[in-house]
């Protein structure tokens, strides 16, 4: 019984092979925005911690807008008109963020 | 979305891309989590429906009465030595008392000093729940286990809470076994009237509706944290396949007109959209606060950093009813009457608005007693409760105040969960998550249906095609298949059956995979209309099945006015129904295209294509 369908749709081995590398600056993407959006999330969950509140509320208001930093971030990736510029503007962001998060990390490394 | 050097494409264009392809990947999902997460709105009234032996409730049954009785029976019941019980009381939805207890494990003396609302019932307390305990861990999941420790840090090594902060109810034999853990927690319901526990004959084992509700957020078959993060995955796919496609509907209709690609993709196009956009401040909240569920889940960097050196049970005061309870002091002790407690929380919240009662260290002369309060009058799940001494009956503490971002959390974390909403308003929840299911459901025919015009040869298309034509029979007629097969289970399975609550839901997955192997098996359309239809004499087929097999057919549920009943198997009806419709709508269907031309140019003997003449335009007109 032959299978109910074909592997590559219209293009040969090598074509498809070749429009695979040309898809490299998509996966960059991607990486960039699942794995870049996750870290620039975090990183805004931990910078909050600065925040002069409560402990609790420090973390909690630094975790709430979490998930609207992702998804920005995932839009801005595939908004822009390239994939260096995707990465540049998730470091842009995470540049600052990073810097005070680590500072956090330190503090409570020593205390 | 290539990298942008050939031509700059326009936001609405990669917004688009951006849509279809987060809407794509895991739509399936997406499918199972709203269809199974609306009927969670409706988990009590499923649950009294599959355990069709308990009477249904004439009136209301005194919370304060109820817990005496079952506080009286669980001290029979519960294991001795038990650190902690939890008792959700009665109330409209629910006759029926869930309680559960936590097992005492080789460490309790060590971790005496351990607060006893420990990880696994935190949310539970926290949240005046009004379902069974066994709900307590979508609310709490990660915090939990550091909570335990807060007060005491050099308490215990991190893995053993990490241990203890598994869901206990999964763990609890019967229910959801985990092989690789003892049980930490049972369970058990009883009789809210005469105390009396639920077992065999009188209550048969099954999960009821806190099946979907788990499934929701955690699948099945699947380590916890796992299933949970695919649920947080599938929640980030959601959002952004939302916002996107917000960014791009200015353009939609535009598009739409301008490329009429024929009336199949239109009609499909416009029921998208509608159910898309009428229901979109929903989708939108629904999505998100899902996310705002299980945070501090997905993002523990925060929690773990800000409490790195203890105190974490400051952040579980503010999420949950959490309190550190003094060491366990091996003196024995009654346990104060509980229905005074009760009353104290009646009269503060009123008659109706409290939800749970929790015993810390039942027995010994240091226990607690904490009243939390139900979800009446206020859309927040931020915790309000009482601690009482469990050994004088006096009352120590009441908290009712949280800080403004953990009320904030409060009121998303009741958003999503609906709780607060009575008759019509859960009404409206549960239409506007079958809003969503469809919306999801449409969007995925829609990819199917865009592609397979421009396929040189339907009957053979490429591989990513066919996998994402048969998921989606699989998934949107499939899963209405395997819910139907769970729900006659647990009417024909034997009441005696080993495993009895864990058979129910293997048969959901037993179905679900046959209607999967069915849609990879046969024409795309032939499949969609015979497991349509075998969805829908499945679920028709409900009622007669529990006409037979109990004393409650239909037609005395609705003379007897018993709406929670007679409500689910017209709702089965109605669902029937629709599926019935929907086969009939795709068995009616015919292509428009021009017969042969793509066809003859390709070396395929013709046979097949005979005896399958248009496999490929399925569903494309279906709805139209």
């Amino acid at each position: 019984m032959p299978l109910p369908f074909t592997f590559v749709p219209a293009l040969g081995w090598r074509r498809a092979l070749r429009a695979l590398l040309r898809r490299a600056p998509l996966a960059s993407r991607i990486v960039a925005a699942v794995l870049g959006g996750y870290a620039l999330a975090a990183l805004a969950s931990v910078a909050a911690l600065t925040l002069p509140l409560w402990r609790s509320e420090r973390v909690l208001i630094g975790l709430l807008p979490s998930f609207a930093v992702y998804t920005l971030a995932v839009i801005w990736v595939f908004a822009v008109r390239s994939a260096a510029r995707a990465w540049g503007g998730l470091l842009v962001a995470a540049v600052p963020l990073g810097a005070v998060a680590l500072w956090v990390w330190q503090r409570t490394g020593t205390a | 979305m290539k990298s942008g050097r050939p031509k700059a494409r326009g936001l609405r264009q990669t917004m688009s891309d951006l849509h279809i392809w987060s809407g794509l990947l895991l739509g399936w999902l997406l499918y199972a989590m709203f269809l199974t997460g609306s009927l969670s709105y409706f988990r009590q009234e499923i649950t009294q429906w599959m355990l069709p032996e308990a009477p249904p409730p004439r009136s209301v049954p005194d919370a304060a009465q109820a817990a005496q009785r079952v506080v009286d029976a669980l001290g029979r019941v519960a294991a001795p030595g038990s650190p902690q019980w939890s008792i959700a009381l009665p109330d409209a939805r629910t006759p029926i008392v869930s309680a559960a207890w936590r097992l005492p494990q080789p460490e309790d003396d060590l971790l005496s000093a351990m607060p006893t609302l420990g990880p696994s019932f935190v949310p539970s307390n926290a949240v005046p729940v009004l379902a069974p305990p066994t709900l307590a861990p979508v609310l709490a999941p990660k915090p939990v286990p550091g909570q335990a420790l807060n007060e005491s840090p050099e308490g215990m090594p991190e893995d053993t809470l990490e241990d203890m902060q598994e869901d206990p109810l999964d763990a609890a034999p019967g229910l959801a076994p985990d092989p690789l853990r003892e049980p930490i927690v049972e369970e058990a319901r009883f009789d809210a009237v005469t105390g009396e526990r639920l077992a065999g004959p009188a209550g048969r084992e099954t999960q009821g509706g806190d099946f979907f509700y788990r499934f929701h957020f955690q699948f099945h078959y699947l380590p916890l944290q796992w299933g949970r993060w695919l649920a947080g995955l599938a929640g980030m796919f959601m959002l952004v396949a939302i916002v996107s496609g917000v960014i791009t509907h200015k353009k939609f209709f535009a598009d739409f007109f301008t490329f009429r690609w024929g009336q199949g993709l239109r009609a499909w196009l416009d029921a998208h959209n509608a159910l898309s956009v009428l229901a979109l401040p929903f989708h939108l909240m629904i999505a998100y606060t899902g996310l705002v569920v299980m945070m501090l889940t997905y993002l523990p960097w925060s929690p773990d950093l800000a409490f790195s050196n203890g105190g974490r049970g400051q952040l579980a005061k503010q999420m949950s009813a959490f309190l550190s309870v003094p060491p366990r002091s091996h003196v024995a002790a009654p346990l104060a009457p509980v229905a005074p407690m009760v009353r104290a929380a009646q009269q503060r919240w009123g008659a109706h608005n409290v939800a749970r009662v929790i015993v810390a260290l039942p027995g010994d002369a240091g226990a607690r007693v904490v009243v939390a309060r139900g979800d009446e009058q206020r859309v927040s799940y931020s915790p309000q409760y009482m601690v009482f001494d469990g050994r004088t009956g006096r009352l120590l503490a009441v908290r009712e105040a949280v800080g403004p971002a953990a009320e904030t959390r409060g009121v998303l974390y009741a958003l999503h969960m609906g709780r607060f909403a009575d008759g019509a308003l859960r009404w409206l929840y549960f239409l506007l998550g079958l809003a969503g299911t469809a919306m999801v459901g449409t969007g995925l025919v829609l990819w199917t249906v865009k592609r397979r015009a421009r396929l040189p040869e339907p009957a053979r298309p490429y591989f990513g095609f066919w996998l994402v034509d048969r998921l989606n029979i699989a998934a949107i007629a499939g899963l209405p298949i395997g819910i139907a097969a769970m729900l006659g289970a647990n009417r024909l399975l034997p009441l005696g059956l080993a495993q009895r609550a864990a058979w129910e839901i293997h048969i959901l997955f037993i179905a679900w995979g046959a209607a999967l192997a069915w849609a990879m098996g046969r024409p795309a359309k032939q499949a969609w209309i015979e497991l349509l239809a075998l969805a829908a004499a499945l679920l028709a087929l409900l009622p007669i099945v529990n006409a037979l097999t109990t004393d409650r057919p239909l037609w005395a549920s609705l003379r007897a006015g018993d709406w929670v009943f007679a409500g689910v198997e017209l709702a089965l009806l109605a669902f029937a129904a629709l599926h019935a419709g929907l086969a009939l709508r795709v068995a009616r269907h015919r292509s428009k295209e021009p017969k042969a031309p793509p066809r003859s140019a390709s070396p395929r003997p013709s046979p097949p294509a005979l005896r399958d003449p248009e496999p490929q335009p399925t569903l494309r007109e279906a709805a139209s």
